[in-house]
C-alpha cells in the first residue's frame, strides 16, 4: 500500500528527466581496442532494478568501456543473489568470474531509492566493498557511476573516472555549442552556443567553471562561465587576440595567450580578469600553456627555436627548458596528473597524433594512429586521454589509455564534435 | 557498446536564448571620418589634403566610397600567404601600400587585420600563426604611413575558413589576412 502510493511521484520525476535527456544530441561510445589483461567480473542484476535505465546496465557498461574488465554473463543463477551472504562462490568461479557484484534497489516512502551493492572476490571468497546510497531517482545514473568507480578502484588500484564529466564543442551547421555530458556521453547539457566559433574549453580544477574562447566579438576573447548559474564573465578582451586559457591548480588564476604587447605571449590573469602579469618575453610565438598539478611549472608551445616545440617554464624562477627535440611540430602539451610526463600532439609526415613523453627518460610513445588527432585532455586519474579526431571528414572524439592499449570512439549524430575537456574528480 | 542516439531540441531553444545575450557587433558612426577633417592640420595629412578640393561634407562620402569602389585597389582586402609562412609576397605590396596611404590620409580611420590559417595543426597554435600573419602586414603598413593606433590585428586561426574544402586549393585560399575597416 505505502509502496504503490510512494512510487507514483518518482516514476513521474524519472520520466521527466529521461525525456529531457533524450532531447539532446548524445554521444555514442564504441570500444575499438581492449587492454592486454582484463578482469573477469559478473554483475548480477540488482533486485528490483526494473528502472528504464537499469543501474546494473550502467555499471556493466562503464566497466566494459574501460577496457580493463570482461563482463561475465550472470544469467541462469537461481536463486539470483542480491546480498553478499546469498552468493555461492562456486556459481561464479565455474563461470570464470574473479569478482561478482550483487545489489538491490528499494523504493523508500519519501520517494527516494535505497541502492545497496557488494563487491566480492570469488577467489579469496570475501567481500571487497559494500555501500548503501539513498538517492532520488534523478541520481540513479550518477549512483551507478559511483558504484562503477568503487569497483574500478578496488580491483585496479586506480581512481575511477566514471562519475566525472566531459565538456566538448559540437558544430551543427553554422551553430557552435559548448556541451557538458557525463563521462559516458550521456545527458549532454548546452552551456553556451553561438554562430561564431567556440574553442579551447577548460575546466576549473574545482569543477565549478569552464573557461573558453569565443570569436563572437569578431576576435578571440576568453570567457569564464559558472556552471551552476550559467553566468559568464569576460576574463581577457585586450587589444588583439586573447586565447588558450589554462587554470592554475587552485582555480584562482588563468594562464592565457595575449597579443596586446605584440606577438603571442603568455600572461597570468586572475579568474575575474584582474591583475594581468606577463609570464614570457620572446620574439616568437608562446602559447598553449598548461599548469603542472603542483602549480610550480607550466608547459607551453613556442617556436622560439625555429619550429613549434614544447617548453617548460618554472613559475618561481622564470627558467625555461626545451622539452621536445624529435620532429618539427610538437604542440598542445598537457601535464599528466602524477607529474610523470605529458601528452602532446606531434606531426609526423602529414599526420597529427597524440603522444606521451616521460619527463625523466624523455622517451616518447605515440598513442594514436589517426591522421588528424588533436586537442588532448587527460582524465583526472591519468589513465585515459580524450582527444579530437576525424573520420570521413567529420569531427569525432576518441579516447586512448595512457599505455595506448584501450581505445574508444565517441560520435554524435549529425554534428561535428571537437575540443574535448575532461572534468575533475567529484569532491 | 552502443547507446541510442537522439537528436537535440532543447539546445536549439538554448541557442535562441543565448543568441539574445550574445554579440552585437560594434557599429561605429561616421565620427572617425569627421576627425580627419578636424585633425587635418598635421603635416602628414597635407599631401592627401590637396586631393580633397571638394566640399568638406562630400569628402567624407568619397573617402568611404573609395573603399567600396570596385575599380579602386582599396576594394581589395585580402593578402595570401604560403604554407607555414608569414612573409608578405611582393605581389601584395601595392595593395598594402594603398591601404597604408588611405589610413595616413584619414587619421580617424581604423582597420582590423584578421589573420587566418589553413586547417592543419593545433587550433590554438593556428590562432598564434594567424596573428603573426596579421602582425606582419600591420608592420608593413606602419612603415608606409599608418599608425599603431589605427590598426588592430586579430586572428581567427583555422576557425573561419573561406573555403571549407580539405585540399591544397582550399588551404591556399584560407592562408590569408583580411582587412576590415571600422563601421563595415
Amino acid at each position: 500500500m505505502i509502496r504503490s502510493l510512494s512510487r507514483a511521484p518518482w516514476v513521474l520525476a524519472l520520466l521527466c528527466w529521461l525525456i529531457a535527456g533524450l532531447a539532446r544530441a548524445q554521444l555514442t561510445i564504441e570500444i575499438v581496442g581492449g587492454g592486454a589483461t582484463t578482469i573477469p567480473i559478473a554483475i548480477v542484476p540488482f533486485a528490483s532494478d526494473a528502472y528504464p535505465l537499469s543501474t546494473t546496465a550502467v555499471v556493466s557498461a562503464d566497466l566494459a568501456r574501460s577496457g580493463l574488465f570482461k563482463v561475465v554473463d550472470a544469467g541462469g543463477v537461481v536463486p539470483r543473489p542480491s546480498r553478499a551472504e546469498e552468493v555461492r562462490y562456486g556459481d561464479w568461479t565455474s563461470r570464470g568470474a574473479d569478482a561478482v557484484v550483487v545489489g538491490s534497489m528499494t523504493p523508500q516512502p519519501d520517494g527516494r531509492i535505497e541502492v545497496r551493492f557488494a563487491l566480492l572476490d570469488t577467489v579469496k571468497q570475501g567481500q571487497l566493498a559494500a555501500f548503501t546510497y539513498v538517492v532520488p531517482p534523478t541520481q540513479l545514473r550518477a549512483t551507478a557511476h559511483r558504484i562503477a568507480d568503487a569497483i574500478y578502484e578496488k580491483l585496479t588500484g586506480d581512481v575511477g573516472v566514471f562519475s566525472t564529466r566531459i565538456a566538448y564543442i559540437a558544430k551543427q551547421g553554422p551553430r557552435y555549442e559548448l556541451l557538458v555530458a557525463e563521462a559516458d556521453g550521456f545527458n549532454p547539457q548546452s552551456i553556451v552556443s553561438s554562430n561564431e566559433p567556440l574553442l579551447s574549453p577548460v575546466w576549473s580544477p574545482d569543477g565549478t567553471r569552464i573557461a573558453y574562447v569565443s570569436l563572437e566579438n569578431k576576435k578571440p576573447v576568453v570567457y569564464v562561465q559558472t556552471l551552476s548559474s550559467g553566468g559568464r564573465q569576460v576574463v581577457a578582451n585586450f587589444r588583439g587576440s586573447n586565447s588558450a586559457p589554462a587554470w592554475s591548480p587552485d582555480s584562482s588564476r588563468l594562464a592565457v595567450t595575449l597579443t596586446k604587447d605584440g606577438g603571442s605571449q603568455l600572461y597570468l590573469i586572475n579568474a575575474d580578469g584582474s591583475g594581468v602579469q606577463r609570464l614570457t618575453s620572446s620574439a616568437g610565438i608562446d602559447t598553449e600553456a598548461n599548469f603542472a598539478a603542483d602549480g610550480r611549472s607550466i608547459l607551453f608551445t613556442s617556436d622560439r627555436g625555429g619550429s613549434p616545440q614544447i617548453y617548460r617554464l618554472t613559475v618561481g624562477s622564470g627558467a625555461i627548458e626545451r622539452m621536445t627535440y624529435d620532429g618539427s611540430y610538437n604542440v598542445s602539451p598537457r601535464n599528466l596528473p602524477d607529474g610523470r610526463g605529458f601528452v602532446f600532439v606531434r606531426r609526423d609526415g602529414g599526420r597529427f597524433n597524440i603522444a606521451l613523453q616521460d619527463f625523466a627518460t624523455r622517451q616518447v610513445q605515440v598513442l594514436t594512429q589517426g591522421s588528424l588527432d588533436e586537442s588532448p585532455s587527460v582524465a583526472p586519474n591519468g589513465k585515459l586521454i580524450i582527444y579530437a579526431s576525424e573520420t570521413g571528414g567529420r569531427g569525432i572524439l576518441a579516447a586512448v589509455s595512457s599505455d595506448g592499449r584501450v581505445k574508444q570512439r565517441l560520435t554524435a549524430a549529425a554534428s561535428d564534435v571537437r575540443e574535448p575537456a575532461w572534468g575533475p574528480l567529484l569532491k | 557498446m552502443q547507446y541510442p542516439v537522439q537528436k537535440l531540441l532543447i539546445s536549439a531553444l538554448f541557442a535562441s536564448v543565448l543568441a539574445a545575450c550574445g554579440t552585437t557587433p560594434t557599429t561605429d558612426s561616421a565620427a572617425p571620418v569627421e576627425d580627419r577633417n578636424v585633425g587635418s592640420g598635421t603635416s602628414g595629412a597635407a599631401t592627401s589634403g590637396s586631393t580633397t578640393g571638394n566640399v568638406a561634407g562630400t569628402a567624407t562620402g568619397s573617402q568611404a566610397n573609395r573603399l567600396r569602389d570596385p575599380n579602386s585597389i582599396l576594394s581589395k582586402r585580402s593578402v595570401y600567404f604560403d604554407f607555414d609562412s608569414y612573409a608578405v609576397k611582393d605581389d601584395y605590396k601595392p595593395l598594402i601600400d594603398a591601404h597604408a596611404r588611405y589610413l595616413q590620409g584619414d587619421k580617424g580611420g581604423r582597420m582590423t587585420i584578421q589573420g587566418n590559417t589553413d586547417e592543419r595543426g593545433s587550433r590554438e597554435y593556428n590562432i598564434a600563426l594567424g596573428q603573426r600573419r596579421a602582425d606582419a602586414v600591420k608592420k608593413m603598413m606602419m612603415l608606409l604611413g599608418a599608425t599603431d593606433s589605427q590598426i588592430e590585428t586579430v586572428s581567427f586561426g583555422k576557425e573561419k575558413p573561406r573555403n571549407a574544402g580539405h585540399d591544397e586549393g582550399a588551404w591556399t585560399e584560407n592562408r590569408r589576412d583580411d582587412f576590415v575597416y571600422r563601421g563595415e
